[in-house]
């Protein structure tokens, strides 16, 4: 049998100190749960918004180059300010969009509106799609009911379905007399399937209308406040662009296409720089941490100066003592970062669930790499703060370490 | 007596350079000691004899001449080699016992043995020496601080013979000691040295000298001849 007496020495050391052992370990826990849960965090936040950004990250928007925009923002639910009368994309265009782009993926054209709508007694702003038929068969997908047929039936999304108390059957006011629009009953066919955020179209929380029925409401027939492209192949997205701004902007800018994929890109880059930013600070809490480790361990050492003589005395190499400080500097941050191991990946389930919202991404080897990920550090922490006590434990003169009290 | 003495020191100088001068602690010292032999080096405080022990301990080198022990010259030793010396060729026996607080007196005995041959006693050896310094099997799982001076003083004799070194080399054994304790400490090394060890005690108590074979007196780093 056996055993390391090196390591013994190392481990009876922190017994005897058990309380100063364990506080300066506390360092290394609270560096190791705070870089582990950050990086969850935001591995998680990255994991969720991909899930939900990829969803419509294959689809262009091509819509009238207001002069300037075109960058890749999204027009939040209820947002109307693209379509004033004179911006929009004509029926000509749409044609030219879908002869050129139609080989990439589905070409559509959509109505957008916002108005003022009543359900009941309740007053409230909605945005308004108007959608071929056969457009609206593709890209709708309905939860409950069935898609409108008739001139005066509409479908909703789950969100305004909801905020409104409708149901199938449900009859919404759309339009406000005051303010000199046209007043319409229109009856809720069906509810769509809920789609999350997107940025070629938010059902969510829209009324969806058959073109008919739009231009029946709103006129501007032919007068598409967009076109939006589904692709195929995500990978189409550049050549696609080039391929309707080459068509449409020879002479001038006439449309902007808005590429989502770019804008998924940037996202998810902001969200990584953040985490990255965000750990960083919690990596202080490391720094500090090596400071109280480096401290116990230069404590340790002075205090083990008249003990380190007799070693060296009866025969210890320079070697052993420095293993015997360098073990005791990795057995600190061992348990530092196992219990913040734990800790972390309970911390960090919670303050997944609270920053983001849910947990279904925490299980995941992107997320959970970082419990490993910030054990090593805390743990290298360690070795590194613990080397130099090591290494003067090591280099004291052993009579004069002898003589010490 | 063999032709090769266990320590042989020839012309040693040993100087500590200090900023208000150096002192010269050791002066051209020429000292003989053979295999068996029991010394004393006696000499007031200051005279240099911790010094000599010291360089005799492989704990330090001479600033010049030759000092050899068991025939080897320590002079061109690296730290590991004067290490490994300490651990194999000198057992050390100190005024303050010096055993390692953190470990039993068992282990304390065992510590060297582990260093040498890098596994743990299945020999007995620890056990059979403890006993032959009076340490029974209880008191030996005991730590230190857990034991009268004249336990440590055993254990640690126990210690310094693990490894069978060449010289036993004993600074002050009894001067944390009661008289009767001290005098059973040097009944046992009189008896170690009656087993044909090379005993070598630095000390100032002249009763203790007395017991010596032969008196090496050291005042101002040379050797006082009689």
């Amino acid at each position: 049998m056996k055993k390391d007496i090196i390591l013994q020495l190392s481990l009876r050391s922190i017994r005897l100190n058990f309380l100063r052992s364990l506080l300066a370990a506390i360092g290394i826990v609270i560096g190791v749960v705070a870089i582990s849960s950050m990086g969850m965090m935001g591995a998680n936040m990255t994991m969720s918004v991909t899930e939900e950004l990829s969803a419509m990250a294959n689809v262009l928007v091509v819509k009238p180059d207001s002069g300037g925009g075109g960058g890749g923002m999204m027009g939040g639910p209820g947002g109307s300010s693209s379509s004033s009368d004179d911006d929009y994309i004509s029926k000509e265009q749409f044609e030219d969009i879908e002869r050129v782009a139609g080989k990439y993926g589905m070409v559509y054209p959509l109505y957008q509106e916002s108005r003022t709508i009543e359900v009941g007694d309740n007053e409230g702003r909605a945005t308004i799609y108007g959608m071929r038929d056969e457009d609206m068969a593709t890209v709708l997908t309905v939860e409950e009911g069935a898609l409108p047929k008739t001139s005066s039936s509409v479908v909703v999304g789950p969100s305004f379905a909801e905020r409104h108390e409708l149901t199938i059957g449900s009859r919404i006011t759309i339009g406000d007399e005051d303010n000199n629009e046209t007043v319409q009953k229109v009856r809720v066919v069906g509810i769509l399937e809920e789609k999350g955020m997107s940025m070629d179209i938010n059902t969510d929380n829209a009324i969806v209308m058959p073109e008919k029925s739009y231009v029946g409401m709103f006129g501007g027939e032919g007068k598409y406040t967009q076109v939006n492209v589904i692709l195929n192949d995500i990978s189409d997205a550049d050549t696609a662009t080039e391929t309707i701004e080459d068509k449409l902007n020879r002479k001038e800018d006439e449309v902007a296409v808005q590429d989502s994929s770019r804008m998924m890109e940037s996202i998810t880059s902001t969200v990584s720089t953040m985490t990255t930013f965000v750990m960083a600070i919690a990596g202080i809490s490391l720094l500090v941490a090596a400071t109280s480790i480096f401290n116990v361990m230069m404590m340790s050492v002075t205090e083990r100066i008249r003990e380190i003589g007799i070693l060296r005395s009866i025969g210890t190499q320079k070697g052993e003592v420095l293993r015997m400080f360098i073990y005791e500097a990795v057995i600190l941050g061992l348990v530092g970062a196992v219990i913040g191991a734990i800790m972390s990946l309970i911390l960090g389930w919670l303050v997944v669930l609270a920053m983001v919202g849910t947990t279904e991404y925490f299980f995941t080897y992107q997320s959970l790499i970082y419990v490993p990920v910030s054990m090593a550090i805390g743990i290298a922490i360690c070795i590194f703060s613990g080397v130099y006590p090591a290494w003067r434990a090591a280099n004291l003169d052993p009579i004069e370490a002898l003589r010490a009290d | 007596m063999t032709a090769v003495p266990v320590i042989e020191l020839a012309d040693v100088t040993k100087i500590y350079p200090l900023a208000s001068g150096d002192v010269v602690a050791l002066d051209h010292l020429s000292i003989r000691i053979d295999k068996g032999e029991f010394v004393a080096i006696m000499g007031p405080s200051g005279s240099g004899k911790s010094t000599l022990l010291n360089q005799i301990g492989g704990l330090d080198v001479p600033t010049s001449g030759i000092l050899r022990i068991t025939g080897k010259n320590i002079r061109q030793m690296s730290d590991e080699e004067l290490t490994n010396l300490r651990l194999n060729a000198i057992g050390y026996i100190f005024q303050k016992f010096n055993l390692i607080p953190l470990l039993s007196a068992y282990e304390n005995v065992e510590y060297p043995f582990i260093l040498k041959h890098r596994c743990n006693d299945d020999t007995g050896r620890v056990s059979q020496l403890l006993a032959g310094v009076g340490i029974n099997r209880r008191m030996a799982e005991h730590k230190p601080a857990e034991l009268s001076g004249g336990q440590q003083q055993r254990v640690a004799i126990a210690r310094a013979l693990v490894n069978d070194p060449d010289i036993l080399l004993c600074d002050e054994p009894t001067g944390n000691l009661d008289t009767k304790t001290g005098a059973q400490i040097m009944e046992m090394l009189t008896a170690l040295h009656n087993q044909g060890r090379t005993v070598i005690i630095v000390t100032h108590d002249p009763s203790v000298g007395a017991q010596a074979e032969r008196i090496i007196r050291i005042k101002d780093g040379k050797v006082e001849e009689p």
